[in-house]
């Protein structure tokens, strides 16, 4: 068979300069379900598709408040997210409690960028296999940062990750230059527009697998689960056959 | 040469004695500081209408002797803030370093203005120096300063407040630490009694009456001196003078003192 001698761990380059285990970490977050990122002048949001295991079970969260001002959006192994959104948590009440200051955006995926390269040059570990979105408002205004498994971050306008991404991502890039001018409302139906358009045939946006976070000027983040994206869901999508009867509601 | 590896390269201790190792002794009992030695008096600072005045003269006493006459105890923080440090000159130079390596990583964090400097205003600060104080106060090893911390914090309003060396904040629109607390605050409120009066006060009736109070200051604190430092904190930046001199005194009042110095009736 073909195998790698390069891959066993996250040390060793191939001859072709790649490290696998950090590619590899890669592909995990290809599998994980779609998240959206888009910031304008006054606001950013995240939107994300949520999965349930079986049709039985709870359905996995996807977007989490980090602090007042800021929230994350994930894509591939949730419990390396869960860890990642941990360490966020304390490095931000931290700032809070020396500083009384909200850290800032660009400080905290600097500081997660830190910690996500010592696991691809250090013995014994593994790279995180997830991949973020950052979102959220800071002195110097709203911005939306992606993270990934690498270790790299970079600052976006709009991004999307996770599985059947790029059918959202060439929305994204079709809509690029509207995005600076959105308000609240149009900003988030352009998140929820992308989002549905990397979905399956058979599958549509519903009370139950659509998350939304966001955060403005004088705002702070706000996680819109389950029922109160239903309001979005119409605006975004007024005229869409069967959507209502996902989401009746017993009184 | 004998034949132990690590006398190798050494002195001879049949040359030159035993080598005395007791430089090497760290351990000792660990000591805590338990009362200010080299000290600075009083610090005044009042908020006016869009900043703060701030003032301590250039003294650092030992004990009751005038020892240092030109010790400047007012520090800008990131040319934003304006630091005021009364008690321990030792302490509060230990305290310049804190903020010196803390500027330096402020300013080469990610988290900087659009002007390229850091956004720690006055009001970071003073939580900052509030956090370090409480924790050295809770390792019964205080640094044993007040220190008022004025410049803009959130919004760029003016901001005026005061950390001791328990850890104790306290904010009000006119300070004053050590013996100002007594001489200097009841001046500094009977012209500015609230936060309504100091948003009517202008700079140049701010300056004055910092002025007046250090004039006040220096007639009757025998830890005082006629030369002291100023500083404006405004939208415009700071503006500090370390070489002030007090203008204008008129000792006439002392004659009608009776009860000590040298009249005894």
């Amino acid at each position: 068979m073909f195998r790698n001698n390069y891959d066993s761990d996250a040390l060793t380059f191939s001859p072709q300069g790649r490290i696998f285990q950090v590619e590899y970490a890669q592909e995990a977050v290809k599998q994980g379900s779609v998240v959206v990122g888009i910031v304008s002048k006054t606001h950013a949001v995240l939107a994300a598709l949520k999965r349930n295991a079986e049709e039985l079970s709870s359905y996995q969260k996807k977007v989490i408040e980090i602090d007042a001002h800021y929230g994350i959006a994930l894509a591939g192994l949730a419990s390396d997210a869960r860890v990642l959104s941990n360490f966020m948590q304390q490095q931000s009440l931290s700032s809070r409690l020396t500083y009384d200051r909200p850290i800032a955006l660009a400080e905290i995926t600097h500081r997660l960028s830190i910690r996500a390269q010592k696991s691809t040059q250090q013995h014994g570990r593994r790279p995180y296999g997830v991949g973020l979105l950052i979102a959220g408002i800071d002195t110097t205004g709203p911005h939306l940062f992606e993270f990934q498994p690498s270790g790299v971050t970079q600052e976006m306008v709009a991004c999307a990750m996770g599985a059947r991404s790029q059918m959202a991502r060439t929305y994204l890039e079709r809509h690029v230059d509207e995005f600076e001018a959105c308000g609240k409302d149009e900003l988030i139906k352009h998140a929820l527009r992308a989002l549905k358009e990397s979905l399956s045939q058979d599958k549509e946006l519903t009370v139950d697998n659509t998350s939304v976070g966001i955060s403005g000027e004088d705002e702070a983040f706000i996680l819109l689960d389950g029922q109160s994206v239903v309001p979005w869901l119409n605006a975004t999508f007024e005229n869409r056959e069967g959507g209502e009867e996902s989401m009746e509601v017993d009184s | 040469m004998n034949h132990l590896p690590q006398a190798w390269g050494r002195p001879r201790d049949d040359v030159y004695g035993a080598y005395d190792a007791s430089h090497f002794q760290m351990s000792g009992p660990t000591q805590h500081s338990s009362r200010p030695i080299v000290t600075g008096t009083s610090v005044v600072a009042v908020k006016f209408k869009d900043g703060v005045v701030i003032a301590a003269d250039n003294l650092a006493s030992y004990g009751s002797l005038a020892r240092f006459t030109d010790v400047k105890r007012l520090r800008t923080f990131n040319s934003k803030s304006v630091l005021g440090f009364g008690g321990d000159v030792s302490d509060m130079q230990y305290l310049d370093r804190l903020l010196n390596s803390l500027s330096v990583r402020e300013n080469y964090s990610t988290s900087i203005d659009d002007s390229g400097k850091s956004d720690l205003d006055a009001h970071n600060l003073h939580r900052y120096l509030s956090k370090v104080m409480y924790k050295r106060r809770s390792d019964f090893n205080p640094l044993w300063n007040h220190i008022l911390v004025a410049g803009l914090g959130e919004k760029d309003a003016p901001f005026l407040a005061s950390v001791d060396l328990l850890g104790t904040t306290f904010s009000s629109p006119t300070l004053a630490t050590g013996f100002g607390a007594h001489l200097a605050q009841p001046i500094l409120r009977r012209q500015v009694p609230d936060e309504a009066a100091s948003k009517e006060l202008s700079q140049e009736k701010a300056v004055e009456l910092i002025r007046e109070c250090m004039k006040v200051l220096f007639y009757r604190d025998a830890r005082s001196m006629d030369k002291y430092s100023i500083a404006v904190i405004s939208k415009s930046g700071v503006d500090l003078k370390e070489d002030e001199k007090l203008e204008n005194q008129s000792w006439a009042f002392a004659e009608g003192i009776r009860g000590y110095g040298t009249q005894v009736n």
